[in-house]
């Protein structure tokens, strides 16, 4: 569904990602681990359209998507979640999901994924009226996941879908995660929170310093030596 | 005869005009970053606009909007394509100066285009019905301005309505609010620049009519409209038209109040006083957020 092939990025004279080469397969949940700083952030918007590669291509559906804008990458049916989730404070809940539904593939639809989203998150249908800047972190974050959906995207960018909520409700949208994922939409998530990316990805690329340098299925990352060190704490040859 | 009473009915008549040039001003601070200087150019423009259609085809004053705002649209799409865009595009840190820039130079071009095209004097717009006064209570309103206000706050309240009512407002309220978060949404930003800067221009266009029907225009109001609609801006701050409007009458109230209060000579002082102490004491405006 999603190729990247020798994509080099920079910002200005400062370079930020080398020749990465990176595949999600259509229904696939691929996670993206690394530190701070490694380029992950820089990768899901350079997908999204935000951030223009020095070099390298990206191809949709077989389509090279490499200097397409945003919102025709939306209209395509890829959706990114940004980090810190980026809700119009200032507009309802309501508002916000509307926006969501601005391509006219996904407005014609609006009301059927609207229940769709308000199923999957009954808060957000309380909260309504609310202001998107008067929701709890956990609702924010559900409002992000939601508005996205209502674009009725094909690929799903997460960007730290778990950042600054409490374990319980990291917990509850991992979970949303993976159901939005059996209906049919296909998920590359970017999260720091390693163990819990890794149980819910079916692979994982782990880029450090702007450059891959790992990449297979989850459940085998887990196991190595350098994963278990850097990211879970663990000693090697410990359980 | 009561003065003061008198006084403050002319500083709403005034007001709703510095709420109305405002607002165009606002939107395009608001969603482009872009602080246009030249906005009270763009107001003498349409008051000129106005003031040749009547001239030349004896129309109803505020008949000649026909005109004037397919002429404002015409010149705001040029701006736009020809300047602004340039400055749109670049990091929004440096849109406020490079937009200051070209708004002077711009406002000087105008300027002198104005004296060239229809000399310095100043030009009203009279017909059959400009003097008459309604009185209420022992107050004045003459109708030029009361129509004038009557008509500011109607585009006002219609760009209220296209704001929060219609997705393409509701898409031009993301983009102000965050750009990129709007991009991610599917809309396209430069269609919501172009309709926010069109929306400023033909502000504009109506405010300049107005003036020209209740007051008068000569090629060096400019500076002066965008001065008062400057002061607005930070009186009520970003994100409300509504809030921008009422901006504009207590503006308008405060300075024909100063006139009795603290004599005529103190006018234009007033609203620079207004505009340091709102910055010191609540930068965000009075109905900002």
């Amino acid at each position: 569904m999603l190729e990247i092939e020798g994509l080099d990025v920079a910002y200005d004279d400062l370079q930020a990602l080398w020749g990465i080469g990176l595949r999600v397969g259509s229904g696939e949940i691929v996670a993206l681990i690394g530190p701070n700083g490694a380029g992950k952030s820089t990768l899901l918007r350079t997908i999204a359209g935000l951030v223009r590669p020095r070099r390298g291509e990206v191809r949709f559906q077989g389509q090279p998507i490499t200097r397409t804008r945003p919102h025709d990458l939306v209209r395509r049916g890829i959706a990114l979640v940004p980090e810190g989730r980026r809700l119009f404070a200032r507009m309802s809940v309501l508002e916000n999901l509307e926006l969501g539904a601005f391509t006219p593939g996904a407005r014609v639809r609006r009301n059927e994924t609207q229940a769709w989203v308000y199923q999957i998150f009954p808060i957000l249908r309380e909260r309504r009226h609310q202001l998107a800047g008067s929701l709890s972190g956990g609702e924010q974050q559900m409002l992000a996941i939601g508005r996205s959906l209502m674009a009725r995207p094909r690929l799903l960018l997460l960007d730290e879908p778990s950042w600054g909520l409490a374990p319980r409700v990291v917990e509850q949208i991992l979970q949303i995660i993976a159901e939005i994922n059996r209906r049919g939409v296909t998920i590359l998530m970017v999260e720091q929170n390693v163990p819990a990316a890794l149980g819910l990805a079916g692979r994982a690329y782990i880029l450090e310093m702007g450059r891959i340098v790992a990449e297979g299925p989850a459940a085998e990352l887990l196991q190595r030596d350098h994963v278990r060190r850097s990211y879970l704490g663990l000693l090697p040859g410990t359980a | 005869m009561s003065l003061l009473p008198q006084q403050i009915v002319y500083g709403l008549l005034v007001g709703s005009l510095y709420g109305l040039a405002a607002t165009g001003l606002s939107l395009v601070f608001g969603v482009l970053k872009i602080l246009n200087v030249a906005h009270g150019e763009l107001i003498m423009l349409g008051g000129y606009a106005s003031f040749w259609i009547v001239a030349l085809l004896d129309v109803d004053p505020f008949l000649s909007l026909l005109f004037t705002l397919p002429v404002m649209l015409v010149v705001g799409f040029f701006l736009y394509h020809g300047l602004f865009t340039f400055v749109a595009a670049s990091a929004e840190e440096a849109r406020i100066r490079n937009s200051l820039l070209i708004g002077f130079g711009l406002a000087l071009v105008f300027h002198n285009l104005a004296i060239l095209l229809w000399t310095a004097d100043e030009r009203g717009i009279t017909t059959a019905y400009s003097g008459q006064v309604i009185r209420v209570l022992g107050l004045a309103f003459p109708i030029m301005r009361l129509g004038g206000l009557a008509a500011a706050f109607l585009v006002i309240l219609g760009l209220h309505g296209f704001l929060h009512r219609t997705y393409l407002g509701k898409a031009i309220r993301a983009t102000a609010e965050d750009w990129e978060a709007a991009a991610l949404m599917g809309i396209n930003i430069d269609t919501t620049y172009r309709v926010a800067f069109a929306v400023s221009v033909a502000t504009a266009g109506i405010a300049g009519t107005l003036v020209t029907i209740g007051y008068s225009v000569s090629p060096s109001i400019g500076l002066e409209w965008t001065l008062k609609a400057l002061i607005v801006v930070v009186l009520a701050g970003l994100g409300s038209m509504m809030g921008t409007f009422v901006g504009g009458l207590l503006l308008g109230v405060a300075e024909s109040a100063s006139t009795i209060l603290l004599g005529g000579a103190y006018r234009e002082v007033v609203g620079l006083i207004l505009f340091l102490v709102i910055l010191l004491a609540r930068p965000q405006g009075l109905f900002g957020r």
